[in-house]
């Protein structure tokens, strides 16, 4: 029946397993919308694209939600820097992506999904189409899927605008409705007022791909992997100074110490935890867990050994911000550029402590104030980094001169 | 009929929708939050800043303004919501569950002050050679914070190079804040979008198409941007130094004239609430100042009703009796510049609908650089006309290349209300101190009619009370000679009245339905326009539209800042005073009899008063080469 071209072998407890094609959909049909719910909510899955939302509860508003027309989005827009897990699975596993956006309109009541693909992924829009076109000769999408009346889906993908902020949700809305890629206002949520100012539920690429194996295998099957409050596994994209870097499949709850060892790191200094906006962890820190209730992660891990100036990697975040900022709202468009400005004063040895006080507080401004995830998040790592390497940087980068 | 089919305003910058119940008494129709210390019920949806309005809370705003969608992107606005990880913009949150809000907790105040540092760190003007200094939202946020020195420091450099290729506005982008309702304005107000925000982070800026100066790209030059930024980004192309110079220099006879919307707004710049008329004071302070003379341009208004009245009589005519279907009706007014330049560049293929009348103010320049001229017995050459409009696309519109049919440049500056109350205050008088005084002859005062031309549909209401006359013999059929259905701000409005009775010479026109609309603001003007492309307003005779929102009143040369609030103080300020006015119909203006008779020696439309008062138009389209 339908395959997945060259799925290579990985080993893992839930994505990298075995999967039949459309299964998934079938099952979801047999149970009826609210027992798919139900499974959902058992399984305490919570979204993998950064925030961790209840996947159960974003479902169940949308589908509550007032209006005819409803939307499904996937978003495959992966920006975050040193992330490649959404690659793999829409290149190795599209299955579990589409059959769990399927299972999403069932569930919701939509009757269209858009994937909006991260324009870097442009050569692999064709097998994606075709894929997509062998799911509808087998009726997994089109009119009456499975021979269910009034179930109707279809699938269409759109290629991202190439902004990391398109990946933020509304503002990838913003721009699938062929604007400015800017984060809307919130309340109203996409869940009530989303794409076309329809209820709308945007999962990342990996939560939907969980789907169909909470489906076939239970809630409950799910809710055994991982801690108690982060469930099942998670794709990591580990990038860095380490010998096998790739994309793992591993259990929530899993401490970095393990990972490190897993990737074969040495003489590791810190560990960067979700991305350019997630934090910084030092040595001293390696025991802790991966998993929403402690260092929280989209997916990406970044390592670095001991020759690595942890200033410069922080300047490398704050640059990156500077860029991506969409530049409209204050706190996020001149705040990043003055933690940047900070930044090159401790390297330059022109800083008082006084005002890097001051950008602290700044920090908590731009977390508290600014409109998106972006400018909430971006002075993550300008504060962990600042807090947890202060010796090296203060110390041994400006020789030792205190300026207080 | 005021909804456009389709905002292109982001959805983001779009109103909110909340699901209103209709009715605030049924059950969920109010909702009860903890505002402070404080109980209240308010409507379900309200936002949080209304709700705070309404309890006498202040909270700081930048980016939102009344008049505009919301866009929720200064974050100034910061309040508490308890439960929530992040502070709330009050301006964009609507209140639909018993949230518990905080106005002035420490996080609230920090991140609000923080805010105003952040904008002031970049933030490239001085305040005492700007514009806007003491009317400049940034500069009272940063008052009112107690900002006393720039905490993450202040720019060195121009970032910008200031555009002042336009003849109406500037653009110094070096000043501007990013709240982007000049961008809002251009799109949702006036349908033109010429402004939009490009570039990301903080390279982002407010730039034109291609980055364009303003005077190479479709802008109408309304000024309705200046209107509502709050900043000194955005201001129109002052001429009082070349006025001033004029003034000073013996040869040059200087004359002025007034437009009614002026009038009735200056004071607000001199600290009276909006809707105090100043009229008399004036045109005292004005010959104090050193005008030579002080016109009314309410004469021309009656001008332009006898012109643009007749116009519309023959095109009936035409239309009705020769059976001539190259004649366009419906016929639009063509007083407003704003307006104008619309129609040139968005509809093009309508201008044979446009009236071919020139406005008040460009009328009044060419009867005084002949007529007057001649009656005075002073060259014309020497000359110089002013003319104070609410107004920036007037400017543009004296500059108009075809507007020289006195031999002259018709109308030598124009100057709006901001500019004149400026060089009143140089000239050291304090507006309201000044005597009472009139017009100066051969004018002297107007009609009611050309006054309330300020306020939309005022030309319509005055047009018909001369039209209906000449055609019926008898006053318009409306109690005090109000036309009401002209009256009010619903975007876009249509009426008609029957006519019956009619004189002999106009017997073709008896038992028909005079059908007028009246719209204000491009975008309604553009809803119009799509109406008649779709056919549907095929019946209508005669249609006023007026640039900006409001008409004259909200003009883009008015006093800042502007609300619809401020707007109908101001209209009714003119309707009042136009209630006790002797002469209401532009027809009984004894000035008007005199100089049709004495000068244009034939009626309205004839040989003279067409060279003199009607122009042509430009097929400009959307592009500029
Ligand atoms: C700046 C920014 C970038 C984001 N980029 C992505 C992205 O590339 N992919 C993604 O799935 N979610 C991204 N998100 C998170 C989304 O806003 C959203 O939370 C997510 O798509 C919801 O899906 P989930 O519930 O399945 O996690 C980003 C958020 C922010 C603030
Ligand atoms: S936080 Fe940054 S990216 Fe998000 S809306 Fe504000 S400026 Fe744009
Ligand atoms: S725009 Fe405002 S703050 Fe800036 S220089 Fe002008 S008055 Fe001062
Ligand atoms: S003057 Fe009018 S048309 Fe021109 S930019 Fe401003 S709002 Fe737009
Ligand atoms: S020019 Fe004025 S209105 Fe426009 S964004 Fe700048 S400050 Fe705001
Ligand atoms: S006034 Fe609310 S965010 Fe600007």
């Amino acid at each position: 029946m339908l395959t997945v071209e060259n799925r290579p072998k990985r080993d893992g407890i839930i994505l990298f397993s075995d999967y039949k094609a459309g299964s998934g959909i079938r099952r979801s049909v047999e149970m009826g919308r609210e027992n798919v719910l139900f499974e959902l909510r058992e399984s305490k899955l919570k979204g993998r694209g950064g925030a961790g939302f209840s996947t159960a509860t974003k479902w169940m508003l949308t589908a509550a939600a007032s209006g005819e027309i409803k939307y499904i989005v996937c978003n495959a827009d992966e920006g975050e820097p040193g992330t490649f897990k959404d690659k793999v699975l829409l290149t190795e596993y599209p299955d579990l992506v589409f059959d769990g956006m399927v299972v999403a309109g069932f569930t919701i009541g939509a009757k269209k999904g858009l994937v909006y693909l991260r324009g870097e992924y442009v050569y692999m829009l064709k097998s994606l189409e075709r894929y997509l076109d062998r799911m509808r000769t087998y009726n997994l999408l089109g009119k009456n899927i499975l021979g269910k009346e009034g179930f109707d889906f279809d699938i269409e993908i759109r290629l991202g605008a190439g902004a990391y902020v398109c990946g933020e949700e509304t503002a990838l809305i913003e721009s699938l409705e062929g604007h400015r890629g800017e984060p809307r206002n919130r309340p109203p949520y996409p869940v009530n007022t989303g794409y076309m100012g329809c209820p709308t539920v945007v999962n990342n690429v990996e939560t939907l791909a969980s789907v169909p194996n909470i489906l076939i295998k239970g809630g409950a099957w799910f809710a055994k992997h991982g801690t108690d409050k982060s469930t099942g596994s998670k794709l990591f994209s580990i990038s860095g100074d380490c010998k096998k870097p790739g994309v793992y499949e591993l259990p929530w709850g899993i401490t970095i110490d393990e990972v490190l060892k897993i990737v074969e790191a040495e003489n590791t200094k810190a560990v960067q935890v979700g991305g350019a906006s997630g934090s910084c962890i030092p040595k001293k820190c390696f025991d802790r867990k991966l998993a929403y209730e402690d260092a929280a992660t989209g997916g990406s891990i970044m390592i670095f050994n001991e020759s690595r100036n942890m200033l410069n990697v922080l300047k490398n975040f704050m640059e990156f911000f500077v860029e991506e900022s969409c530049g409209q709202c204050t706190p996020c468009r001149v705040g990043n550029v003055k933690l940047l400005e900070g930044i090159e004063m401790i390297e330059n040895n022109e800083y008082t402590f006084r005002y890097i006080n001051q950008l602290k507080d700044l920090c908590k401004t731009m977390q508290l104030a600014s409109k998106c995830g972006l400018g909430q998040s971006s002075p993550n790592s300008f504060l962990s980094i600042l807090e947890n390497f202060k010796e090296e940087i203060f110390f041994k980068n400006g020789n030792g001169v205190y300026h207080g | 009929m005021d909804k456009k089919d389709k905002l292109r305003a982001p959805v983001s910058q779009q109103p909110l929708k909340v699901e209103k119940p209709a009715d605030t008494n049924t059950i969920g129709g109010t909702i009860s939050v903890q505002l402070n210390e404080k109980k209240v019920v308010v409507p379900f949806g309200t936002t949080i800043l209304d709700a705070c309005k309404e309890n006498q809370i202040y909270i700081p705003t930048l980016c939102h303004h009344s008049d505009l969608c919301i866009a929720g992107n200064c974050r100034v606005c910061l309040v508490e919501v308890e439960g929530m990880r992040t502070l709330q913009t009050a301006c964009s949150f609507p209140i639909t569950s018993n949230i518990k809000i905080r106005t002035s907790t420490e996080n609230v105040r920090k991140a609000r002050r923080h805010v105003i540092d952040l904008l002031l760190s970049e933030h490239y003007g001085d305040c005492y050679a700007c514009v806007r200094n003491n009317n400049c939202e940034l500069q009272s946020l940063a008052k009112e914070y107690g900002v006393d020195s720039f905490t993450f420091g202040h720019i060195k450099e121009p970032k910008y190079e200031i555009d002042n290729s336009s003849p109406s506005v500037i653009r110094d982008m070096n000043k501007c804040v990013n709240c982007r309702r000049c961008v809002r304005t251009c799109i949702d107000l006036q349908e033109v979008g010429v402004l939009e925000a490009v570039g990301r982070g903080n390279e982002t800026k407010i730039t034109t198409f291609m980055d364009k100066p303003l005077a190479d790209v479709i802008c109408i030059n309304c000024g309705q941007c200046i209107n509502r930024c709050p900043t000194g980004a955005l201001h129109a192309n002052d001429p009082s130094d070349d006025i001033w110079r004029a003034i000073d220099d013996p040869t040059k006879h200087v004359v002025i004239q007034t437009a009614p919307s002026p009038r009735a707004a200056i004071a607000e710049e001199f600290g009276f609430p909006a809707g105090t008329s100043m009229t008399q004071e004036l045109n005292t302070a004005l010959r104090r100042i050193g005008f030579d003379k002080v016109f009314d341009t309410n004469f021309s208004a009656d001008l332009t009703i006898m012109e643009e009245g007749t116009e519309l009589l023959h095109r009936l005519k035409s239309k009705i009796v020769e059976k001539d279907d190259s004649v366009k009706l419906p016929q639009f007014t063509s007083c407003s510049p704003g307006w104008v330049k619309y129609i040139e560049h968005f509809y093009p293929d309508y201008l044979d609908h446009l009236s071919t009348a020139k406005s008040p103010q460009q009328m009044f320049g060419a009867v005084l650089k002949t007529f007057y001229a001649q009656e005075y017995w002073i060259d014309p050459k020497d000359i110089v006309t002013v003319a104070v409009m609410p107004c920036s696309a007037k400017k543009f519109e004296c500059n108009r290349p075809e507007m020289n049919s006195s031999g002259f440049k018709d109308v030598d500056y124009g100057l709006t209300t901001r500019e004149l109350a400026k060089m009143i205050r140089e000239a050291g008088i304090h507006l309201p101190e000044m005597p009472k005084s009139g017009f100066d002859d051969p004018f002297g005062e107007a009609s009611g009619a050309g006054l309330i031309f300020g306020a939309t549909g005022g030309v319509m209401e005055a047009a018909l009370r001369t039209a209906y006359e000449l055609i019926t013999g008898r006053e318009v059929p409306f109690k005090d000679l109000k036309i009401e259905p002209c009256r009010g701000f619903e975007g876009v409005k249509k009426a008609s009245v029957l006519l019956e009775g009619c004189k002999p010479d106009y017997s073709f026109l008896e038992g028909v339905e005079l059908k007028f609309m009246v719209a204000h603001g491009t975008a309604n003007a553009m809803t119009v326009m799509e109406m008649l492309k779709r056919g549907e307003i095929d019946d209508v005779h005669f249609i006023e539209i007026m640039g900006c929102p409001g008409g004259c009143i909200g003009g883009g040369g008015q006093p800042i800042p502007t609300s619809q609030e401020i707007r109908t103080k101001r209209a009714e300020a003119i309707y009042k005073e136009e209630e006790g006015l002797p002469i209401r119909k532009s027809h009984d203006n004894p000035h008007i009899t005199y100089i049709y008779e004495k000068f244009f020696k034939e009626g309205p439309c004839s040989e003279l008063s067409h060279k003199l008062l009607h122009t042509h138009y430009t097929k400009r389209g959307k592009y500029i080469v």
